[in-house]
């Protein structure tokens, strides 16, 4: 595989034909925020939190999805971006009801460490307090569309991890959501395997395991890591 | 009750502030010339209206002090129900066993806002703090800070939902 080099804010780096300027900075130790980005299942660039700065082009251009080029000058960390990048997660709140202070994910949701990390002390947007319901019609596991980003994580684990293709997105803009098969309650579709990688997928607390009260669910990672690993290392290694 | 837990320093925050208003002070009306107000709780109702704006009028630093001032919070649970009477129907006539009706004495209990708002949707607030509830340690910073003159935002590891 032919390598190309390119500066990712100033430092020179070489990355894989094909690699993506979020692989890119990962491997050289630069820190890129990334919400939708789930390790081990294909990008779709859909939260827009990753977005740089490319020399040369007008718009900003997300992370996950822009290929690596020869010569390529890449800025991630600017004013313009962090504003932007504030924008993006007080609209996220302001989009569906996110009461963190009764959340199952309160202090391990990747919405809010975001949210702090770009000093979010309130959302200058108006709330659009949506009527949202809950799905807890499964054994295991419960779904609450109010804290949902639409990330999509859990529909890529779903189908391309585990491989069932429950989970799919219904409905657009506004009134898009997520739906277990054809959009029926979780509990009674006939694909799930409840393996619940959609929920270790899931970066806030819209899915959950039953049984979790307020802070209490932390999403397990290391889970899907160990799989993703071993179908493409071929190495059975958990991370911790 | 977080604000109590600053428990010894209350005494030195005693000494360097006029305190001039609150809700569990015999005071009716809020002053003129205020220098700093920390409003606690969402905008819900119509007497909440009326008072934020007179705060804002006569306050130089208004601080949204706790996630309901800032976000709205659980108090604002109610909003994707629609009308408010939809909420008192709910806890006042349909969860009522005997003698069903509405809290409506005139002038003595204000009348609900059609939707909960955070502080900063009805008039500008200067400073967030954050925080269900949000710690001492944090308020002490917080207003260490205020009183050394330099009302900061708060950034990082300082800044905390729920
Ligand atoms: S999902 Fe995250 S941001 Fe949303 S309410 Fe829960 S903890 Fe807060
Ligand atoms: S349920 Fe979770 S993983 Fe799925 S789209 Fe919503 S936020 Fe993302
Ligand atoms: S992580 Fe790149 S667009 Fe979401």
């Amino acid at each position: 595989m032919a390598a190309k080099t390119l500066t990712i804010d100033g430092k020179q780096i070489s990355a894989f034909e094909g690699a993506t300027v979020l692989q890119a900075a990962e491997e050289a130790g630069i820190p890129i925020p990334t919400l939708c980005h789930l390790d081990g299942v294909y990008d779709i660039g859909a939260c827009r939190i990753c977005l740089v700065e490319v020399e040369g082009v007008a718009k900003l251009l997300p992370a996950c999805t822009t290929r690596v080029r020869e010569g390529m000058e890449v800025r991630t960390d600017t004013e313009r971006l962090r504003n932007y990048r504030r924008m993006i997660l007080e609209l996220l709140f302001a989009e569906r009801n996110h009461v963190c202070a009764v959340c199952v994910s309160n202090g391990h949701c990747e919405l809010q460490t975001l949210a702090y990390e770009h000093g979010m002390d309130h959302v200058r947007y108006e709330y659009r307090f949506p009527k949202w319901d809950l799905d807890v019609t499964h054994r295991l596991y419960g779904m609450d569309h109010n804290r949902c980003i639409l990330c999509n994580r859990c529909v890529r684990a779903c189908w391309h991890i585990e491989g069932a293709g429950t989970k799919n997105v219904a409905g657009r803009g506004a009134r898009a959501h997520i739906i277990s098969d054809l959009n029926q309650p979780w509990g009674d579709s006939e694909s799930c395997t409840s393996c619940g990688k959609c929920v270790d997928a899931c970066p806030t607390g819209a899915l959950f395991k039953k049984g979790a009260t307020a802070g209490e669910m932390a999403h397990n990672r290391a889970k899907l890591e160990f799989i993703v690993t071993a179908r493409e290392k071929k190495q059975w290694i958990a991370s911790e | 009750m977080s604000f109590l837990d600053l428990d010894e320093w209350l005494v030195d925050l005693a000494a360097a502030v006029d305190v001039v208003y609150s809700p569990i002070m015999d005071i009716k009306e809020y002053p003129e010339n205020v220098d700093v107000v920390l409003v606690e709780g969402a905008i819900a109702n119509e007497d909440h209206v009326e008072l934020m704006h007179r705060i804002r009028a006569n306050t130089k630093v208004v601080v949204a002090f706790g996630d309901c001032a800032v976000t709205g919070n659980v108090t604002a649970l109610r909003n994707p129900l629609g009308d408010p009477e939809n909420v008192l129907q709910r806890a006042y006539k349909d969860a009522a066993d005997i003698a069903p009706q509405y809290p409506a004495e005139k002038d003595i209990v204000p009348r609900l806002t059609p939707r909960v708002t955070p502080v900063h949707e009805l008039v500008k607030v200067d400073l967030f703090l954050p925080g269900c509830p949000p710690p001492a340690p944090r308020i002490k910073l917080f207003l260490e800070q205020l009183l050394a003159g330099k009302g900061e935002r708060l950034a990082g590891a300082n800044i905390k939902f729920g």
